[in-house]
Formats: C-alpha cells, structure tokens, sequence
C-alpha cells in the first residue's frame, strides 16, 4: 500500500504533462466569438459599390452564408483572398463581405485587382458593425445560418484545410437543418 | 537606487495621465470610474493589455465606447455586459463566477485545502508512530539498564568486554 503511494507524485507528473502537451501549437489569440447561436447584430450599412444601396441585418435571413471581415491595410486579408475566389468558384458557397475600417477607393481597387468573390459587400468604415460582432483583428470569417444566427466564427486565413475541416462539414448540416 | 524608483514612478505616472487626457468626462467620479473600468477589461488582441495600456486599434474603440457609455451615465454592470456580449467573458480580467470559470477561481483554494489535508495526515501519523510503538523491547532495555548502571558505577565488573 505504502509502496502504490509512492506513484503519486509520478501521477500527478504525468498528468501535469498531459494537460501541457494538449496546449502545445493551440492557437492562444484565437478566441470563441460571444455571439455564437445568437442573431447577428442590428446594422444598417452601405453597400461597398453602391453608397446608395443599403442593407439591414435581415440580408442574412435568406441562407447560409460566410461573413467574411476583410480591409486592405490587413496583409493576412491579400494572402486568404485567392482561397476566398475559388471557394466562391468552385464550391459555390456564398460569401458576403465585411469591408473592415477601410477606404472605399481602395477597396474597390481591390476587388478590381485581385477578382471579387462577394455576394455582397457591407461597408463599415467606422467598424461599427465589426465592433458589435466582437471583430478584433481581420481576417474573420463567420458562418452565419439561413435565419441569421451566427454558427461559427474563425480569426485568422481561411485555407483550403479550415475550408475542409471546418466550414464545409458545418455548412452542409446547416443547409440540411434549414 | 533612489534614481531607479523615480524614473519607474515617472512612467507609472505617465500612462496614467495619458489615459484620461484624451477622454474628457464631467465629473471626478466618472473619471474615476473610467479609469477602473479600462483597467479592468483586457484587450482581445494583445491579451496581456488592459485596454488602458494597449495601443491596439480594438482597444481603443473599446475605451471609445467605454467613454461614451460612461458619459451617458450607465452603471458599471451595464458596461461590463456590454463589452462581454461582444468580446466574451474573456475580455474580463475577473470573470463571473459560472461552471466554466468555477476551476479558475477556485483552483488555488482546492490546492491549499490539499496541501494542509496532506500536512494533517503526515502530522496524525508521525504522532500515532511517537506514542503507540513501543522503541525498546524488554529484552534491549534491562541491557541499556545494564550500561547505564556501568556508566554510574565505572568499578562495577565489566561484564561486556
């Protein structure tokens, strides 16, 4: 009996290492958005292209969709946009924009330059809808379901990898829930 | 030494200021409570920051909308809710108390509470071993008895050697 005591300290070693080795290479800045199973926020916001044209937040209560938050002062935004035109390509998944404290000028140069994925894009210069959706650093991208409620938020690029792993298998139990 | 300890009262002194300058409020009060509660939120992007310190641009929208909920007279609570709605419970340096933060707070409590159950049961223990077992035989005391008494009296037969 005495001698099994003497394993603890070993016990505690190894568990010790477990719950340390489970945080090694985890991402510590990504953090759980506050808004997940709650509808988006109440916003009314240009569109990018057309200053005229305005959307409330009922633009999301038509289907699922990937709100992406992006701005051309953020350098991970031009390094995930190739990825966001093919998955808007080849996957058809609808993507809407979220132009993030940023210029209209050069926003539009943007898209011109390096091809334009959005549906739509929501032009947010004072970051008034991005503070309200808890957005604290592009790029995010948000699955946002067919009644407007957000399922999903990842910070940082969207990949080919987080496409497979993440969005697509999330995306497709929305559709079929809906 | 002494030069040391003013030059770091100098900086402490120096952000503090450069954190109420830039946002004028009415009252000593308010001012006060702004500094409190920028103090105690925590900047989502650079997490070791409150956003009083943090020069992150999320920081100061937050501190933004902690100046204008501040001037329009909401409580504390209020503003706290408001800031966790958006950024989560995270942002809290001291969050609520629920399931999830229930091992944060209570961990160090758990541990001391251990450590003296621990500390209880080496202490019973050695006591019970002191008092109950007997240290000598009959056998081994009636010969210390026997040096002890050749130690008083050095004359007595040596009957050892």
């Amino acid at each position: 009996m005495k001698r099994l005591l003497l394993f603890i300290p070993l016990l505690l070693a190894v568990g010790l290492g477990v719950v340390l080795f489970a945080g090694i290479g985890k991402d510590k800045s990504a953090l759980e958005s506050a808004l997940i199973d709650k509808p988006m926020p109440e916003f009314e916001l240009a569109s990018l292209q057309n200053p005229d044209q305005r959307y409330r937040s009922d633009v999301f209560e038509q289907k699922v969709v990937l709100l992406n938050v992006w701005g051309t002062w953020c350098p991970s935004c031009r390094v995930e946009h190739p990825d966001l035109v093919r998955l808007a390509r080849d996957e058809g998944v609808p993507i809407y924009g979220l132009n993030y404290k940023d210029n209209r000028d050069a926003a539009l140069q943007w898209l011109d330059e390096l091809g334009n994925p959005y549906e739509l894009v929501l032009f947010d210069p004072q970051g008034k809808l991005g503070f309200d959706l808890g957005v604290y650093g592009a790029p995010e991208t948000y699955i946002i379901d067919s009644k407007g409620i957000v399922r999903f938020r990842h910070v940082g690029v969207v990949d080919n990898e987080l496409w497979e792993t993440e969005l697509e298998p999330r995306i497709r139990e929305l559709r079929e829930d809906s | 030494m002494r030069p040391l300890i003013l030059v770091i009262l100098l900086c402490v002194v120096g952000t503090v200021q450069a954190s109420t300058e830039s946002y004028p409020l009415a009252s000593d009060a308010d001012r006060e409570r702004f500094q409190e509660l920028t103090k105690e939120l925590r900047c989502p992007k650079c997490q070791n920051q409150s956003i009083a310190d943090s020069n992150a641009p999320i920081a100061s929208d937050m501190r933004e909308a902690v100046h204008k909920l501040v001037q329009e007279g909401q409580s504390n609570e209020d503003i706290m809710l408001a800031m966790t709605s958006r950024f989560g419970e995270f942002v809290r340096y001291r969050p609520e108390l629920d399931p999830r933060t229930f091992l944060l707070w209570f961990t160090p409590l758990i541990v001391i509470v251990l450590g003296l159950i621990a500390v209880a049961i080496v202490v019973i223990r050695s006591r019970r071993n002191a008092t109950s077992e007997p240290v000598l035989t009959e056998d081994e005391r009636s010969k210390v008895d026997a040096m002890l008494a050749q130690v008083d009296d050095p004359d007595a037969p040596d009957n050892g050697r």
